[in-house]
């Protein structure tokens, strides 16, 4: 008698706590009944991506009309791909595409190379607390907006700012670091290496810390010189993460420092400054062109969802990353 | 470590420190420059005379600024996202979490939810129909369009099961055999062992929520609803906010357009060079973190 009462409570427990024991024959009711707490956990995200990333894509359909602002989407008059075609035939487009192009894989291409000696460099430094100073100081700018950062190149990239003064003092030429054609986009890319080296060699020091200081030891007594040990050390042990880095860098292809370019340019830059996203904002939000922005949003929408999904796909094929 | 006590290799670290440090001088001066404009005087600024250091130092910008309601309305603004914003996070993140995280209990559609949220991280409509989309729900100029976008965070989500994976399924398990609900569970075991997670996840919300302006610029159209950096950004790029009655004013003679567009800078940089201690002890257990995995 007592053994049953034990053994009715083990079984009601086991179905409770550990499903595994009778994971095929479970329904869903079953589950239901004992983890309906774990669904009921996940409305709250469900409601907001529902109503903040689903619901928008709704809007898209303003790529297909003529908008009417006072009759709304549902007013406006349907013109198939006339939008589309617009877009894609007036040279602008072209422009944007270019410089935006230009502008992320100049940062991702010189952003990972200075990341990546940089960190091989404070590795070298083997006076802990100088490498803590060093770390401490480029990692900061990475935690500042770009306006504040923005506001601090302003100032000082400017034609009466600091850098230039000091070119004159030398007899140099004016560098128009914000108001040249030709330097503007090198202004955007060494500015945002600038603001992110330090955040971004973290990943890459991490790496380095987990090789084995035996191996060092041991090459040393081996007679391998500093060049030796960085060759079949070193860098063996952070490519991965670099090989990693390179792959997931992909994803950001598009994406040219949006908040960076809407600080940092000006009517003069245009030409070479202008990228995808600040096009969108100044033709749709503040020229009020909604058909267009949309257009061209929903194209860098869809081409920046293929590249990233491509960067994990090859993120997880030659790096073994997985998201989930 | 090996020491090499060749002339070459010494030579070699030499450079290397130089090199380091003159980085590591490139990150902080520009800084310093717009500190000593914030705090010089007002014929020092005008004639752009001021280098690394203040030059006739007075605090006279500092007390423009903290006089001024409209500084002082944006500052509360963005202490106020910045408050609800991680709370609301961190809730958000840990009830999403956990469930997911769960994988020893057999749960339908759970691969389908996860797979739905990272579609929605990853794609998105553009900013005109995200803004269509906020007018029609009522979010302009309303304080929650600060919040509610920004409430549930995918990465951070992902981060979390991947740190409640790493949390043994046993102790669980003893406090369901104790009859807790898979909300005591994760209230009272989870959650207070996850301390460092949460932690980094706090700092890195608290710190995106300070330095978000964008948000701002768009959905709201009326400037005293505006939180601090989206002030700065207007004040930076066109200048349109006029410093009324600083240059005329008798109170603030050494107050100057430049002087109190730095002294905003610096007033606005202050709290993450304060917390900035504590972020950088978690950031490298940030990005790990996604790495414990079973």
């Amino acid at each position: 008698m007592i053994e049953d009462t034990s053994i009715s409570a083990q079984r009601q427990l086991e179905s409770k706590i550990s499903p595994i024991v009778s994971r095929q024959k479970q329904t869903f009711r079953e589950i239901w009944k004992q983890h309906w707490m774990l669904y009921v956990m996940l409305i709250p995200a469900l409601v907001l991506l529902i109503l903040f990333q689903l619901y928008p894509l709704w809007g898209i359909s303003i790529a297909f009309v003529k908008y009417n602002p006072f009759r709304g989407l549902a007013g406006s008059e349907f013109v198939g791909l006339k939008n589309f075609i617009d877009v894609f035939t007036q040279p602008q487009t072209f422009e944007i595409v270019r410089n935006t192009l230009y502008i992320a894989i100049g940062k991702i291409i010189v952003g990972q190379f200075i990341a990546v000696i940089f960190a091989l460099l404070v590795h070298e430094v083997r006076f802990r607390p100088y490498q803590r100073v060093v770390q401490t100081l480029t990692t900061l700018p990475h935690f500042l907006s770009w306006i504040i950062v923005g506001a601090v190149l302003v100032t000082i990239l400017s034609g009466a700012g600091p850098i230039n003064s000091f070119l004159q003092a030398l007899g140099l030429p004016e560098i128009g670091f914000l108001r040249d054609k030709g330097t503007f986009p090198w202004t955007l890319i060494l500015s945002d290496v600038w603001k992110g080296f330090g955040f971004g060699a973290i990943i890459y020091l991490a790496a380095l810390t987990q090789i084995n200081p035996e191996l060092y030891e041991a090459a040393a007594v081996d007679g391998a010189g500093r060049w030796a040990r960085l060759r079949n050390i070193t860098l063996p042990g952070i490519a991965g993460i670099i090989v990693l880095m390179a792959c997931l860098s992909l994803g950001n292809v598009l994406n040219a420092g949006f908040e960076q370019v809407l600080v940092l340019y000006n009517p003069v830059v245009y030409a070479t400054g202008d990228i995808i996203d600040t096009y969108v904002y100044r033709v749709g939000l503040v020229g009020s062109n909604y058909e267009i922005a949309t257009v061209v949003g929903l194209f860098r929408g869809v081409v920046g969802f293929i590249l990233i999904l491509l960067s994990y796909w090859l993120a997880d094929r030659y790096a073994n990353y997985r998201i989930f | 470590m090996i020491e090499d006590r060749t002339l070459v290799s010494r030579i070699i670290d030499v450079f290397i420190w130089i090199i380091l440090g003159l980085l590591a001088l490139s990150c902080i001066l520009p800084f310093f420059h717009v500190v000593a404009v914030s705090l010089s005087g007002r014929a020092a600024v005008s004639a752009k005379l001021v280098g690394m250091l203040p030059v006739n130092m007075n605090f006279d910008n500092y007390a423009y600024i903290l006089g001024n309601s409209q500084f002082l309305g944006s500052f509360s603004i963005s202490v106020a996202r910045v408050l609800v914003g991680v709370v609301i996070t961190l809730l958000l993140v840990a009830i999403t979490a956990y469930p997911l995280s769960l994988d020893r209990i057999r749960m339908p559609g759970r691969l389908a939810f996860k797979i739905f949220m990272l579609v929605m991280l990853l794609f998105s409509g553009g900013l005109i129909p995200t803004f269509l989309a906020y007018r029609s729900l009522g979010l302009l100029n309303n304080f929650l369009v600060l919040i509610l976008p920004m409430a549930l965070n995918v990465f951070y989500t992902i981060i979390m099961i991947n740190f409640f994976r790493g949390i043994p399924y046993e102790l669980a398990e003893a406090a369901w055999l104790d009859g807790a609900s898979h909300m005591n569970v994760l209230f009272r075991v989870y959650l207070p062992i996850s301390l460092p997670a949460l932690a980094t996840i706090a700092l890195f919300t608290a710190v995106s929520h300070w330095n978000s302006w964008f948000d701002g610029i768009v959905y709201i159209s009326n400037i005293e609803q505006w939180p601090l950096q989206s002030f700065l950004y207007s004040l930076v790029s066109t200048r349109r906010i006029e410093w009324q009655s600083a240059s005329g004013s008798l109170d603030f003679q050494n107050a100057t357009p430049e002087g109190l567009s730095s002294a905003l800078i610096v007033v606005a940089a202050v709290p993450i060079l304060m917390i900035y201690p504590l972020l950088q002890r978690y950031f490298v257990t940030g990005l790990t973190l996604g790495s414990v995995k079973q």
